[in-house]
């Protein structure tokens, strides 16, 4: 059946989400709300050193602690071999994951878990864990990513060695990987250039902030089976990782999602899960543990702080000839810092023939990081899109018109390689420039400085594996089944083209999010790919259920299936002298015409449509105190089709929320040795509600075409282009370039100060 | 975590035999905004808790030309920032406890319990020693009364001794032609911890200044009363050249710190911005009376 677009009944409609009203009355499950039976609470003791020698760890009087029932710590994980394996969309090093939520020899940063008590309360817990007597000898952390890159900085891993170089060095390093990615002549590009700018930028690591903190509920059965509930992003993921730590066998383990209090991209890895699970089988009951404010922020994955050179070069005509950047990212204590991902997407959203681009994984005594929203693509964006807004300064073309004469289109030759197929990046520039935000004046504020800046962002978006069940229920309504938690609105949408396929509105189709082992593989929610991927899937699955349909109507009318037609939930013959059947008086007679109709399809599509996104955001600055109000902000977005659009707007307005956070205040904050300051949300400032403007959305609908409803991935570019937009509207307001995140009251007065000093 | 008693009592008198009976492991609760905090991460571990909001004497607010305010330590903040002659004669004062958390934070959280939580950052405080506060202070051996800028003597510490409790606080009827403002630079615009706070009042004689008091907060290990700022206004008109002037006077006693809230060259820099804008409001706000 070929659905097509314009007629379109349910997609593009704005229904109430299926899982709305159990969330807004306070009713959904979320991890930290189940309960189980004799259950026990486990706390995790956790390192007062950024970087240190374990010499001993004395667990006897925590042991004896009435109501304790049994304390583990690195001693009691195995121990693993060392090596990588690609894990959907991340790179997965099961030895060091294992180091990472539970210390070995050394502690790698403030809050590095040294050990975990399993009690009768979590009061009890938390007493135990001031009986662990643990000798540390500490040693001198490195912070910084440049000097972590330094021949004589002290060495976290050992056994490390860069991988990536062209010749292989046998020296302990904190370099963990560098990549390259090159094409063209790039002297030959600089010396065509008319205007040449070159900056350097810093960034800070940024946490995620999901209001959830991590927690993880399990119970290990005599049997050797296991059973994990936890919020997470990916179930599957949290089965192969426990099953890698805890060398038990995957099937063995099966992972219950709950709810989930936002992600981000954060909750794609472990930390609690493989040792609620080992402390359940220690004391053979069920125990729940859920990690504090202060413990999400020291100790689970927030995103590299980075530090980037950018060098771009262009001609009077407004085109750019050359490109070369170098950009070192932390990883934190481990490697696998999203570098990669930062080099293809620093310079994509333009057409490049001369480009070269070094990129740095590199450890240093802060938490591992893991994924967050476009990983690596903000901070880049950062460097990238000053440089150019400089370039379009300094030859007088309108920074809008400067992207839309070099920007990438179908056919353009991504920084690492592969043509674009059909993208709408112009069409957001374009968006821009017409909207009514872009051609209105800047309002006066009294007393302020005001600025407008631009800026766009790149993200791949990602496919990878989903499986998904449509039934039939025998009233004609239909549930859908799949794999994959829900953390931006996407069970309304997979509901919603089940719908659509189905002949059904949105209400009469029931979204399920169900656990491992009753839905085949279904990789991680990220990479904004469940509406694409999983959606996918479920489109297919709802057309097997339509094909199945249309033979039962056919066993019935006794005619041949090619003869039934299945239009808007109607069945009907081409032949004359049967009445159409609607598919609620078909689903009630499919008990005596072949029994139930189950769809169900797996998928690994390759299409994935990219997302570019252009912003523009107008700015106030108080220039004796720095502080930066937004007054507008508008983001454009190539979304393709856009499913259900007010959650499509709602995950542009989240990512803008969180990229203006990054460009104007989020930080980990520091001490000299290495202690985090901020553990909470009064000093770790994301933006609250009072800081924000309405966040106008263009949603710019350029179908996918390697996707059958046209559909692309929208969640992660919306992050991208804040922090540089602010930036550039900096620049317009104040007069100076901002090239460290975040642009904080202090700096911008400082920079203002500075300026009104220097000789004019 | 360890047991705690919670006590209720009906009278300051009450009040003062419990606390005495617990001796060091005793506190007041009021609104609790900043102590349960404390307990839960450890900082303070008190054993009895006595509840300070069940006191009638810590409940007295009221104001008259003669007395001036009377303003009890466990008021909570809502009640005075809703408090029509609190807003006519201490504009400042409310500004401050305006500022305080969230409307559901300002519903408990309490002047009394700003000031004894010892912070340096504590927003009520320059807006009381700008107001020239006394606080009454009791204990089974009487009432003794100490000046705002003189309570706190280190972070988090303050002149209580363990049987003491913060009965209330008295500030003068303001003089004709006089007004007090507060403000505090914080990065975000809610919810948030002052990076400095600057409290000003004063009165004038035509464009005479011939009173003036300023409050300092977040820029030394204890609010700080601006003592050569504010006598530098007296006797000269509030012109652009004064305040600046005191504004200087006001950077000279700032000893701020380097931390995640902002580093001390910052403070230092917003010392000198907020005085001249709190200076600049109050005189307006004078010359409008």
């Amino acid at each position: 059946m070929e659905l097509q677009e314009h007629k379109f009944k349910v997609i593009g409609t704005r229904p109430i989400r299926h899982d709305g009203v159990d969330k807004v009355t306070g009713r959904a499950k979320y991890g930290a709300d189940i309960s189980l039976p004799g259950m026990l609470h486990a706390k995790v003791l956790r390192s007062p050193h950024a970087h240190a020698r374990i010499k001993s760890i004395d667990v006897s009087a925590a042991l004896a602690l009435p109501g304790v029932k049994a304390v583990i710590t690195g001693k009691d994980l195995p121990e693993l071999p060392p090596g990588s394996q690609q894990m959907g969309e991340l790179v997965v090093n099961p030895r060091y994951l294992s180091m990472n939520i539970m210390a070995r020899d050394k502690v790698l940063y403030d809050g590095h878990a040294v050990a975990a008590v399993a009690a009768t309360s979590p009061h009890i817990a938390e007493e135990a864990l001031k009986l662990i007597k643990v000798e540390y000898e500490i040693l001198p952390p490195v912070l910084d990513v440049r000097k972590a890159m330094q021949d004589d900085a002290p060495i976290l891993l050992p056994e490390l060695r860069t991988s990536g170089t062209p010749e292989k060095s046998d020296k302990p390093t904190n370099i963990a990987s560098q990549v390259r990615f090159a094409r063209g002549d790039l002297e030959a590009g600089f010396r065509a250039a008319d205007v040449i700018v070159e900056r350097e930028f810093t960034t800070s690591m940024v946490h995620q902030g999901y209001i959830e903190p991590h927690n993880a509920v399990a119970q290990y059965n005599a049997d050797g089976h296991g059973t994990i509930w936890v919020s997470t992003q990916g179930p599957f993921s949290v089965r192969e990782l426990c099953s890698h730590i805890l060398q038990m066998p995957l099937g063995n383990i099966k992972v219950v999602p709950a709810e989930i209090g936002g992600g981000f991209g954060g909750k794609t890895t472990v930390y609690l899960e493989p040792l609620a699970l080992l402390l359940a089988k220690k004391t053979g009951r069920p125990v729940k543990m859920v990690m504090s404010r202060a413990e999400v922020l020291r100790a689970t994955g927030p995103t590299s702080g980075s530090y980037i050179r950018c060098k771009m070069g262009a001609t009077k005509e407004g085109k750019i000839t050359a490109a070369q950047v170098w950009m070192a990212y932390e990883a934190g204590a481990f490697p696998g810092s999203p570098v990669g991902a930062g080099c293809m997407t620093i310079l994509a959203p333009y057409a490049l023939e001369n480009l070269q681009i070094d990129g740095f994984d590199v450890v240093l005594n802060k938490p591992k990081t893991c994924a967050y929203r476009a990983p690596g693509a903000t901070n880049a964006a950062f460097a990238a899109e000053t440089v150019i807004d400089e370039l379009a300064e300094k030859l007088g073309i309108d920074p809008l018109e400067f992207r839309r004469r070099n920007g990438a289109k179908e056919g353009t030759a991504q920084p690492a390689g592969p043509q674009f197929r059909r993208i709408g990046y112009i069409e957001t520039v374009e968006a821009i420039m017409n909207s009514e935000h872009y051609r209105s004046p800047l309002p006066h504020v009294p007393g302020k400085l005001v600025g407008r800046g631009v800026a766009s962002g790149f993200w791949f978006n990602a496919g990878f594996q989903s499986t998904a069940i449509v039934s039939i229920n025998s009233d004609g309504t239909a549930n859908v089944v799949t794999g994959s938690p829900d953390i931006g609105g996407t069970r309304a949408a997979c509901a919603m083209i089940a719908a659509e396929v189905l002949g059904l509105k949105a209400e009469e189709v029931n979204p399920v999010v169900t656990d491992t082992e009753s839905i085949g593989h279904t990789d991680v929610t990220g990479g904004s790919r469940v509406t694409f991927a999983t959606g996918y899937a479920v489109y297919e699955a709802a057309q097997d259920a339509v094909r199945q349909l249309k033979e039962r109507a056919a066993t019935i009318w006794k005619v041949k299936p090619e003869d039934v037609v299945y239009q808007d939930g109607v069945v009907s013959c081409v032949n004359n002298g049967h009445e159409p059947m609607t598919l609620k008086q078909l689903a009630g007679r499919l008990a005596r015409a072949g029994g139930p109709v189950t769809g169900r399809a797996a998928v690994n599509p390759r299409g994935v449509g990219p997302g570019f996104a252009t912003h523009v955001v107008d700015i106030a600055v108080d220039p004796e105190t720095g502080k930066v109000d937004i007054l507008r902000y508008t983001a454009a977005q190539d979304v393709g089709k856009a499913v259900h659009p007010s959650y499509v707007e709602g995950q542009i307005q989240g990512g803008v929320a969180q990229g203006i956070g990054w460009a104007l205040n989020e930080e980990y904050y520091y001490d000299e040795n290495g202690i985090m300051r901020n553990t909470g949300f009064l000093d770790y400032r994301i933006p609250t509600c009072l800081d924000l403007p309405m966040i106008e959305t263009i949603l710019v609908e350029v179908p996918n075409p390697g996707h059958p409803l046209g559909i692309r991935g929208v969640g992660e570019v919306p992050i991208v282009p804040p922090p540089a937009a602010i930036a550039n509207a900096l620049y317009r307001a104040i007069g100076v370039r901002m090239t460290e995140l975040p642009m904080s009251p202090a700096k911008v007065a400082k920079a203002v100060l500075e300026k009104n000093k220097a000789p004019q | 975590m360890h047991a705690i008693t919670y006590e209720a009592p009906k009278s300051l008198e009450h009040a003062l035999r419990l606390l005495a009976a617990a001796g060091e492991k005793g506190r007041v609760l009021a609104g609790g905004t900043d102590l349960l905090i404390q307990m839960r991460a450890g900082v303070r571990t008190p054993e009895r808790l006595i509840d300070a909001k069940t006191i009638p004497e810590l409940q007295v607010l009221s104001f008259s030309p003669h007395e001036g305010l009377r303003l009890g330590a466990a008021v909570p903040c809502y009640r005075i920032v809703e408090d029509p002659v609190l807003c006519q004669h201490y504009p400042g004062l409310v500004e401050a406890a305006g500022l305080i958390g969230s409307v559901q934070i300002k519903n408990r959280c309490t002047v009394g319990g700003n000031l004894c939580n010892g912070s340096p950052a504590a927003d009520t405080t320059p807006a009381l020693i700008a107001l020239g506060a006394v606080c009454y202070v009791a204990s089974p051996r009487g009432t003794r009364t100490v000046a705002v800028e003189d309570f706190v003597v280190s972070p988090g510490r303050t002149v209580l001794q363990p049987d003491e409790v913060l009965v209330e606080f008295r500030i003068p009827a303001p003089p004709p032609h006089t007004a007090d403002c507060y403000q505090r630079f914080i990065p975000r615009n809610e919810m948030d911890i002052a990076v400095v706070g600057v409290g000003a009042a004063v009165t004038l004689d035509g464009e005479v200044c011939t009173a003036a008091r300023i409050g300092l907060g977040a820029v030394a290990p204890t609010p700080l009363f601006a003592r050569e700022a504010s006598a530098s206004l007296v006797g000269k008109p509030l012109d652009d050249e004064a305040i600046a002037t005191a504004a200087e006077l006001a950077q000279k006693i700032a000893r701020p710190i380097t931390d995640m809230r902002g580093t001390a060259e910052y403070r230092l820099h917003l010392v000198g911005v907020l005085t001249r804008r709190v200076l600049k409001v109050a005189a307006e706000r004078a010359r409008a009376r």
